[in-house]
């Protein structure tokens, strides 16, 4: 009999040797004679054990990492194939606590399926979304996702419902669906891991989102730095189509949807729905000011769709299961679960899918394990370059929207990235500024000059420079662009300037740097 | 500004005349012509201007807008080093501080041999396992250190 056995063709796994430890596992069962089949999966998010192998047993996945090609041998002799124990064993699959105590809506089958094949898919409840909502009128789809409490997972948070209601009751010859798939932000790897893991799920999304609003074509905009995703989107697109599930009839209904994959060419900027409008219509991405909005006139002056990438693949589980089953997980106005990102300067970072609500302290010591250089957690910046930076002392606050917002920061697109007490907080101040500047699309003054005005104060202030004086104007340059941008770059790279302000301000004391 | 040669203006055409009819083509058209000469170089932008009926004002624009772009051919390889918080918080800037120290450049420079060209890059979706750098189109790497690094520009065969 055939053992299957999994070696993630994620990129984070593939960035730690994945790739030579699918070859080693190859070359050694064939000097073995031993019928076994590799199957490249997504990761499941555990990254401090991947590359992470997968045998299947009569028992369920037993998992050994992390593997490096040089374990493949010793793997093979402590029979590692019929679950044997080794040191890299971590047993079932499923059993690991860091992942037994997710509640994997969106990312369900990341990781567990083989991301390119539709039959893989369908045997694991793929499609079902879809085949309901073929059965059901339009305005029931879109009330469905209202009902589902289901809020844009890209950082806005605005209710995905609300937005196609508005292109549903466009009248136009043609509508599209957009999928921002630019996931720019620093500590967020979950749009990654959905597109490599399962990226049928997202087009799935895509396809319900096109019948619900009227619309038949989509386009997936995703980043250049992406090109492993880019590939895996490429293969289900096909394969996708190939089964009916894309085209002119999907699955015999007589509806059609098509889905194109476009690559962006390295801009920040292009995450902002309008700016990656015009970047979708090839030009540069400088924002649009709204109104009007996009689900009215949107790309090519259409009404369109803009949604990320995780609530496009969440779609398809509230289809299947029922609005009501997916608004039971969460708290308040947070409904739902999130694909929590674990990253920088933590001991087991990775992908912690769970109903709002857990706190940040459960996330950063439960799952995370405290940091990874062992000196105690200092801060975390949460939501990205333009999410504020939280002290320990807030580690309690809840993951959610709402209790996030009522400390002054955000939640953004769910990444947390980990510092430890060597960080300087002045540095990360500039670096903020900095990174404006880099990425500023130059429309609007308060963005394109302040960030440089900004890194060239704090410049002032670290050096020593009349810092009470350069400290109060700071805070000016802070309100005027928070007031004064046209859009979330230039009027949110304050807030973790502001939190640095205001929790580290010790920080621009110290003695002047060389 | 220099003029293409034969070979590249062939390219430049038959890219434009693939892509032209597609909706929004001229990102599309700027990756693909990338992709074949390694860069965009100056003489293409009329080129591709005259094609999509647009001003080489909106062409060169577009050009210098992106990251991507490059008006320069790049080395024989490009490592692109992230410079985000993730990284940050595990030594991005030490690392960053070595590469440039080991390739005697700065970023956006190329190695004199012309080896390898030295890029920051805001995020490669590596966070957890960070610091982070992508050796050409797709070959990511994760916790790099200052020896890993090391390593990796021996292996591209670069020696100084």
């Amino acid at each position: 009999m055939t053992t299957d056995v999994y070696v993630p063709r994620d990129a984070s796994a593939l960035s730690l040797g994945a790739e030579a430890v699918a070859r080693a596992i190859d070359a050694e069962a064939r000097a073995r004679r031993i019928d076994l089949r590799v199957i490249r999966n997504g990761s499941r998010g555990l990254y401090w054990l991947e590359p992470l192998i997968e045998v299947a047993t009569p028992a369920g996945r037993m998992a050994y990492g992390a593997a490096q090609a040089a374990d493949v041998a010793s793997l093979f002799a402590a029979d590692f194939l019929h679950g044997g124990a080794h040191p890299l064993s971590q047993g079932l699959t499923e059993e690991i606590p860091y992942l037994k105590s997710q509640q994997r809506l969106t990312a369900a089958r990341v990781g567990i399926i083989d991301p390119t094949s539709v039959a893989d898919y369908v045997a694991h409840s793929g499609y079902e979304g879809l085949r309901k909502a073929l059965a059901m009128q339009p305005a029931d789809i879109v009330q469905a996702i209202t009902d589902s409490g289901l809020r844009g997972r890209g950082g806005a948070a605005f209710p995905t419902g609300i937005k196609w209601k508005t292109v549903h009751d466009q009248k136009a010859a043609q509508k599209y669906v957009t999928c921002n798939a630019d996931e720019g932000d620093s500590g967020t790897f979950s749009d990654r891991m959905l597109m490599e893991g399962d990226p049928l799920t997202l087009i799935e999304g895509m396809t319900i989102a096109g019948i619900a609003v009227g619309a038949t074509q989509g386009y997936i905009y995703l980043r250049f730095e992406y090109p492993h995703a880019c590939a895996a989107l490429r293969q289900a697109i096909n394969a996708a189509r190939q089964a009916g599930y894309l085209g002119a009839d999907i699955m015999g209904s007589g509806r059609s949807f098509e889905v194109e994959v476009r690559v962006g060419a390295g801009a920040y900027i292009c995450g902002e729905e309008t700016s990656m409008l015009e970047s979708l219509e090839g030009k540069r991405g400088e924002i649009r000011v709204r109104p009007p909005l996009p689900a009215i006139k949107g790309l090519f002056g259409q009404p369109t769709v803009v949604n990320n990438v995780v609530t496009l693949a969440t779609v398809p589980i509230i289809l299947a299961r029922g609005a009501q089953f997916y608004r039971e997980y969460g708290t308040g106005k947070s409904r739902g679960t999130l694909p929590l990102q674990l990253a920088g300067n933590v001991r087991r970072g990775g992908l912690i899918e769970r109903a709002f609500g857990l706190s940040l302290r459960e996330l950063l010591y439960d799952y995370g394990q405290g940091s990874a250089s062992g000196r105690p957690i200092r801060a975390v910046q949460v939501g990205g370059p333009l999410g504020a930076y939280i002290p320990a002392s807030q580690f309690d606050t809840a993951i959610d929207y709402e209790a996030l917002s009522g400390i002054g920061a955000l939640l953004g697109h769910g990444g947390v990235v980990v510092f430890d007490d060597t960080v300087d907080m002045a540095h990360m101040a500039r670096y903020a500024m900095e990174f404006c500047a880099i990425e500023s699309c130059g429309k609007c003054t308060p963005c394109r000059i302040g960030s440089t005005r900004g890194v060239e104060v704090i410049d002032r202030i670290i050096g020593g420079v009349e810092r009470e004086r350069n400290l109060g104007l700071l805070e000016d340059l802070c309100e005027t662009m928070l007031q004064g941008s046209l859009c979330g770059l230039g009027g949110m790279t304050p807030f973790p300037v502001q939190s640095i302000l205001k929790y580290f301000r010790e920080d621009f004391h110290a003695q002047p740097r060389h | 500004m220099k003029a293409l040669s034969a070979s590249e203006q062939a390219v430049v055409l038959s890219v434009v005349a693939e892509h032209k009819s597609r909706p929004g083509p001229l990102i599309e058209i700027l990756r693909a012509v990338q992709a074949s000469l390694g860069f965009v170089p100056a003489a293409a932008v009329p080129l591709i201007a005259q094609g999509l009926n647009l001003s080489r004002a909106e062409v060169h624009g577009v050009v210098t807008f992106y990251h991507f772009f490059r008006d320069q051919p790049a080395g024989r390889h490009i490592v692109r080093l992230c410079q985000a918080e993730s990284c940050k918080a595990m030594g991005a800037d030490a690392l960053a501080g070595h590469a440039k120290k080991r390739l005697g450049i700065d970023f956006h420079e190329t190695t004199a041999n012309g080896d390898i060209s030295l890029e920051p890059v805001y995020c490669l979706g590596n966070c957890a396992c960070s610091p982070a750098l992508m050796i050409d189109s797709d070959d990511l790497r994760g916790r790099v250190t200052a020896q890993g690094f090391d390593e990796i520009v021996t292996a591209l065969g670069h020696r100084t």
